[in-house]
């Protein structure tokens, strides 16, 4: 209680002045950089998009941005949201489509693209856009191979009257793959790849019959 | 009263700034001699690059929160200073992160989560508590060049081995035939543990021959 009585107190309207300063000058510093760096930021992910998309659907030279208006797709402006690319090798050949997908991980929210195919009505690419998976452990789900390997031809094909999905893209425990529309998943990143496979069955659910419909859209419309 | 009086005889211990320039680099570097930071020291340098991308975002923030902890020292009230700190380091965590998006989308990637984690870096708080709230902004500046380099210096050392031995590159060029098998568990956590093991060792070892002052 005495040395309590020696120390001398700081008035608390110092510690708020000393606080509000600090976290007003600290804010000027963070927004100044946000804005300063924004747009070579949005112009440096737009080129690593559009290196993904290459890496998503195999063998292609030229993308195209479509948007869904009223069931239909149509060419994307910038703006656009709900985006999906439609690639095209060389002669113009219409290849597959990348589309943006993104769900909860172990730590963040994790962004995918994947290409589809809907000659093959399969997904034939994989790539992880964003991830904040724990290093070592969780981001396996972007180098190990054998998980990767699940993507280059997972089976979405649609029931017969083309309005669903016939089997959902579902994730299974490592080793235990026996269909072509399970995802195996990894060791030591239960969760993430876990994840994936779910990120990827709501996604394709939801999107693949509507793509799969408007496939003459992508088909007639390139340039 | 009786704390400030203690520290100005130890700074008066080491007046020269090459001296306090020195001290972070080799006589008190911080992770061969402090072992502080060791969470990015062994999670990051499994590539020379990343080691030394790593490295300068952390002296970076290592120096401008000292400058500025150091501007602000007659200003900040003891009793809110570590709130204060942090929210400084914060900032320039976050700053560092915005830049390293804006150079390369492939090295914030690689970099990961160890971006926003520079923030509970032991180093950068231990800096400011100790040396930068008590002293003039020249010497906090020149106090935390040295130590942000011999951090640098040290997650390098390490960065270098790990990729050397275990991808048989440096900065991603191969070094070796391709008979060389490659030390797999050098870019895996525990390659870090050997490595940080092996140099303090050999940091040990040369301290020891060294005649003491």
């Amino acid at each position: 209680m005495k040395e309590q009585a020696t120390i001398p107190t700081t008035n608390s309207f110092h510690m708020l002045r000393a606080m509000v300063g600090i976290g007003a000058l600290c804010g000027l510093l963070i927004v100044l950089t946000y804005e300063g760096t924004l747009p070579r930021i949005e112009k440096l992910r737009a080129e690593a998009l559009q290196q993904a998309i290459f890496k998503v659907i195999p063998d292609i030279s030229k993308t195209q941005a479509f948007t869904l208006k009223d069931n239909v797709y149509v060419l994307a402006g910038e703006q656009d949201e709900n985006v999906i690319y439609a690639g095209y090798d060389d002669q113009g050949n219409f290849k597959g489509v990348a589309v943006k997908a993104s769900g909860q991980g172990y730590a963040d929210i994790i962004s995918i693209l994947y290409g589809y195919n809907p000659e093959k009505q399969q997904v034939i690419g994989f790539y992880v856009l964003e991830s904040k998976e724990t290093p070592g452990l969780g981001d396996k789900i972007e180098k190990d191979q054998n998980f990767l390997d699940n993507f280059s031809a997972l089976d979405v094909s649609l029931t017969d009257g083309l309005g669903a999905i016939r089997n959902r893209v579902v994730p299974v425990k490592k080793g235990t793959k026996s269909n072509p529309w399970e995802v195996d998943g990894i060791t030591g990143a239960t969760i993430s790849s876990r994840a994936i496979g779910n990120i990827l069955g709501k996604s394709s659910e939801k999107w693949i019959p509507i793509i799969y419909k408007n496939r003459e859209v992508f088909k007639n419309k390139k340039e | 009263m009786s704390r400030q009086s203690e520290d100005s005889t130890r700074t008066k211990l080491a007046p020269s700034p090459t001296d306090e320039f020195i001290k972070g680099l080799w006589r008190e570097n911080p992770v061969f001699v402090q072992v502080l930071g060791m969470c990015p020291v062994l999670a990051v340098s499994n590539t020379a690059l990343n080691a030394l991308a790593m490295g300068m975002a952390t002296a970076f923030v290592l120096l401008m929160s000292n400058i500025l902890v150091s501007l602000l020292r007659n200003f900040i009230p003891k009793e809110v200073r570590i709130a204060s700190y942090i929210l400084i380091i914060a900032t320039f965590v976050t700053i560092t992160d915005y830049a390293i998006q804006a150079i390369s989308v492939d090295l914030h990637k690689s970099l990961g989560a160890f971006i926003s984690l520079i923030v509970v870096n032991c180093l950068i708080l231990s800096r400011a508590e100790a040396f930068a709230s008590k002293n003039t902004v020249g010497k906090s500046t020149v106090d935390a060049l040295g130590m942000g380099l011999g951090f640098l210096f040290a997650l390098f050392c390490l960065g270098a081995v790990r990729e050397i031995l275990g991808s048989g590159a440096f900065f991603g060029i191969v070094l070796f035939p391709i008979e060389f098998q490659e030390w797999v568990v050098m870019i895996l956590p525990a390659g870090g543990f050997f490595t940080l093991a092996a140099w303090l060792l050999v940091f040990n070892l040369i301290k020891r021959k060294e005649p003491t002052s």
